[in-house]
């Protein structure tokens, strides 16, 4: 997207950069919920679950009040053109990033079930991290691709969701095998199973955020379109 | 919104090729290719002197009142060049009508300023006149408010009431295509959106070009959103594309506030 000039209004440039600006803190707090629930699942830490789960709000807050703030941008500047679709995006955004802040809040959850049921019977917390760290680390590789507004960054993240796809299905199989070999097991698979689902979806949510940047910078809608035609769109020229 | 282009096809009404315009020395107008289409509402906006209401005047020859003003180019009206020597202006201002910014009417009663524009025009029975100014005045969503006054002064209705008025007037010769120069301009809110309403049903009959200052009143009234700046014509396209994904950074910046 070219760099625009400054609004007549300096007033408005405030407002959508304090836009802005809410998004990256909400995303930095979701990313912390996020790592903070992978790392106390890999280490038992209790104390570090229960502090996820309670912290949870705080991400419901941001979406409540940044939304709120869209709707107010949209009632007092009518904005056109990029400043719109940038509205419109950030409203999608933190909704996908507080359904992160969820699935963090459920990781916790469900590795304090874990934990407080028994010591962990299966040793495939390796390819959890893995596929957790991917999964942290598109979070953070697509809200760098919104604060610079880099539509080719976000067309890589919109591919690499396939590999945290591939990689939950790999887990899914691994798990099974124990299931089957030890019926013992079935209980705290399941839950792992659980929590590698909820990175994957971490993954889908970094994907939508992607197509949203997508849309701001190229003004056209790449949700529901084959990732070559998505690309097409990425690198043709405008302006 | 989908479907502009595809509820019926779009016929250019008014086509403007190589189009070039000057007061006197002045290079008002530079190079402007547009084609204005046939039943669909054109808006042109710009900041002031970007020569978007000089380019609505020059659609029915208004600049030929002022001798030191002159276009060159091609001003084409269903495929005739209105700039061709011999050109009938009256008739011309009868296929091209055009309402002002500060409603105009004539100190004569409200029937008085419909019939009189028709009078010019067309000989009527006094039946079919009545029934032209009822025609006209219903057309302009005003027949409601004045149909038990007609004969009452026009300059005794509000402001909004007065500029459907002329509205009615520039619609009773049945034109082709309605110009409208910033027409709401001197008009509170609620008779702004009475005469935006109006525009909506009109498109259905009329070709209609609307010069308007509110970026906010071109969005919700036009189909084609044509950006001007300093005499250039800098981008045109549906309203929708004008409005979400405009192509030029220069409309961009002027549609979202960034012109300074």
């Amino acid at each position: 997207m070219v760099a625009l000039n400054e609004h007549v209004s300096k007033k408005f440039d405030a407002e959508l950069e304090s836009l802005r600006s809410r998004v990256m803190q909400m995303g930095g707090l979701v990313e912390t919920q996020i790592t903070t629930a992978i790392d106390s699942f890999m280490s038992g830490d209790l104390d570090r679950m229960e502090q996820v789960i309670a912290d949870d709000h705080q991400v419901n807050g941001l979406e409540v009040s940044i939304d709120d703030d869209c709707a107010h941008i949209v009632a007092r500047r009518q904005p056109t053109a990029g400043d719109l679709r940038m509205v419109m995006a950030v409203s999608k955004i933190v909704t996908d990033l507080e359904r992160v802040g969820d699935e963090a809040s459920k990781i916790a959850r469900m590795a304090r079930e874990i934990y407080q049921r028994d010591r962990l019977q299966i040793p495939r917390l390796t390819d959890v991290r893995k596929i957790g760290s991917i999964g942290v680390a598109m979070l953070r590789d697509v809200l760098d691709a919104f604060v610079r507004l880099d539509a080719n960054e976000a067309a890589r993240i919109v591919r690499e969701d396939a590999t945290v796809d591939d990689h939950f299905r790999g887990i899914m199989r691994q798990l099974v095998t124990y299931m089957m070999e030890d019926p013992r097991t079935i209980t705290t698979a399941l839950d792992i199973v659980f929590i590698a689902k909820s990175i994957e979806r971490i993954g889908d949510h970094a994907k939508n955020i992607a197509e949203s940047v997508i849309y701001i910078v190229k003004g056209q809608d790449v949700r529901h379109i084959a990732i070559d035609q998505l690309e097409r769109t990425v690198n043709a020229v405008d302006h | 919104m989908q479907g502009i282009a595809t509820e019926s096809e779009l016929e250019t009404q008014i086509a403007l090729r190589n189009f070039n315009f000057y007061y006197g020395k002045y290079h008002a107008l530079r190079n402007i290719n547009l084609d204005i289409y046939k039943r669909r509402v054109t808006a042109f906006i710009g900041p002031s002197g970007c020569g978007k209401s000089t380019l609505l005047r020059t659609l029915n020859r208004m600049y030929d009142l002022y001798p030191e003003q002159r276009a060159e180019g091609e001003l084409l009206l269903d495929g005739n060049n209105l700039l061709d020597k011999g050109v009938d202006l009256n008739a011309l201002r009868a296929k091209v009508g055009m309402v002002f910014q500060k409603p105009t009417p004539f100190p004569m009663s409200i029937y008085d300023n419909i019939a009189f524009g028709v009078k010019l025009h067309e000989r009527l029975s006094r039946v079919e006149m009545d029934e032209r100014v009822e025609w006209s005045l219903r057309k302009a969503a005003l027949w409601g408010e004045v149909s038990d006054k007609l004969n009452q002064s026009g300059m005794s209705l509000s402001g909004g009431q007065q500029q459907r008025l002329c509205i009615a007037r520039g619609i009773a010769v049945k034109p082709e295509v309605l110009l409208l120069d910033e027409p709401t301009s001197a008009l509170d809110p609620i008779s702004t959106m009475r005469i935006e309403e109006l525009v909506s049903e009109l498109k259905d009959e009329f070709t209609i070009v609307i010069v308007t200052h509110n970026m906010q009143q071109a969005a919700r009234v036009s189909d084609f959103t044509a950006y001007m700046y300093l005499g250039e014509l800098i981008e045109v396209g549906k309203t929708d594309d004008i409005f979400i994904k405009p192509k030029d950074k220069r409309t961009e910046d002027y549609i979202t506030g960034r012109f300074g």
